[in-house]
């Protein structure tokens, strides 16, 4: 696992609220680095958001979109954030309900163009 | 660089935790220096993230970088945090009548106007507005919800759920589980119709969102938003059994988008329950 993102990724979880941040290869949900507060399950959060990056990214080619650059799953008790970083990987981060979600999303704007 | 700003900045540079970068990021925002209010207006949300202020000198940094989404959340963070900020009424109310959602910009306009009465700038603006109608001795009312979304009558009833709603021939669609069209259509640009192409992988697409919650503990998903890079589309469910898309232009507020998918997502619930 690469240490080199370690800087990025806590640009992101020190923002209020981010449970967790990581890189994660879109293809098979392979984990590049991550940042994690106890109790995040690493490997499943990788896995899922590299299924749900790519399946919003069909879902966008067929439906003429454009490509994505930006998914938030919005849920009762959380939500999940990722950010396209090219074709080949994904910055993802999992946060609570009070996130400053304008903020976190620039940020992982900003971090995924890095990636790329 | 003005005697302001340079004070400003280095204030900020002696006292990194003082409040400065409020002014200062505006000043920066004033003279169409955005890159650099951006910075000191993120690098200040850093430390107040509870701030009202700070996240409105955000908001109006992205609004001058018409990146109208990011406003608006900004602007309802602000509204949550303090319901009477002015700027941020003035704000959201500028983007909702850009969108077209005019009782929406009335309301926060008005409010922003009533407290805020010298502004007789912000007055002209609500008048304009209200459209000629008599707005100041309305009593004024909660915020404009959703209106009731039109479904079809009995006679159309075996048409679709969507039919009545504005967007339904190019911009909704309804799916069942299966990915089976039940509604609305989508239309890329040229007027090609993908709604078939389209709908198959809007249930894959609905199905992963509802795996990826459960198994994170994340709760119920509500809404699933893909940013791209012509349009931006809202994923909700209308039933457990039933996706539903909204589509949108780029750059429109993300508020506007789950506003236009709930609308959507309502009237279809509704028919679905009469005709099931």
């Amino acid at each position: 696992m690469s240490t080199a993102y370690a800087p990025l990724l806590e640009t992101l979880t020190r923002l209020r609220g981010v449970r967790g941040a990581m890189v994660v290869e879109v293809k098979d949900g392979l984990v590049v680095a991550e940042s994690l507060m106890g109790g995040v399950k690493g490997l499943a959060l990788a896995a899922l958001a590299a299924n749900l990056t790519t399946r919003a990214a069909e879902l966008a080619d067929r439906a003429r979109v454009g490509t994505p650059r930006f998914l938030h799953l919005e849920a009762s008790r959380g939500t999940l954030l990722a950010a396209p970083a090219g074709p080949e990987l994904v910055l993802v981060a999992v946060a609570g309900r009070d996130v400053p979600l304008g903020l976190l999303r620039l940020e992982m704007l900003r971090l995924a163009e890095h990636l790329t | 660089m003005t005697d302001d700003v340079r004070t400003l900045s280095a204030q900020l540079a002696s006292d990194p935790s003082s409040l400065a970068f409020l002014r200062l990021g505006e000043a920066l925002r004033q003279r169409g220096q955005l890159d650099a209010a951006l910075k000191v207006a993120v690098s200040g949300l850093g430390r107040y993230q509870h701030l009202p202020d700070a996240h409105d000198l955000y908001a109006r940094i992205l609004a001058d970088r018409l990146d109208y989404a990011g406003a608006f959340d900004e602007w309802d963070t602000v509204l949550r945090l303090a319901p009477h900020h002015i700027g941020a009424n003035k704000g959201i109310g500028f983007l909702y009548y850009r969108a077209g959602e005019l009782e929406s910009a009335l309301y926060h306009l008005r409010f922003a106007a009533e407290l805020d009465p010298q502004d007789s700038g912000l007055r002209v603006a609500v008048e304009r507005v209200a459209g000629g109608r008599e707005i100041w001795d309305q009593p004024f009312t909660e915020p404009p919800s959703a209106p009731a979304p039109e479904v079809r009558s009995d006679a159309a009833a075996g048409g679709d759920p969507l039919a009545r709603l504005e967007g339904a021939r190019e911009r909704l669609l309804l799916v069942d589980q299966q990915g089976l069209r039940l509604g609305g259509s989508l239309t890329a640009e040229g007027g090609i119709d993908v709604s078939e192409v389209a709908a198959a992988s809007l249930a894959a697409c609905a199905y992963e969102a509802s795996r990826a919650a459960e198994l994170l503990e994340l709760g119920d998903w509500t809404h699933l938003t893909i940013e791209g890079r012509e349009l931006g589309v809202c994923l909700v469910r209308p039933t457990a059994d039933t996706s539903l898309l909204a589509a949108m232009n780029a750059g429109l507020p993300a508020g506007q988008l789950t506003l236009f998918a709930d609308r959507a997502a309502k009237a279809a619930r509704i028919w679905l329950e009469r005709h099931r």
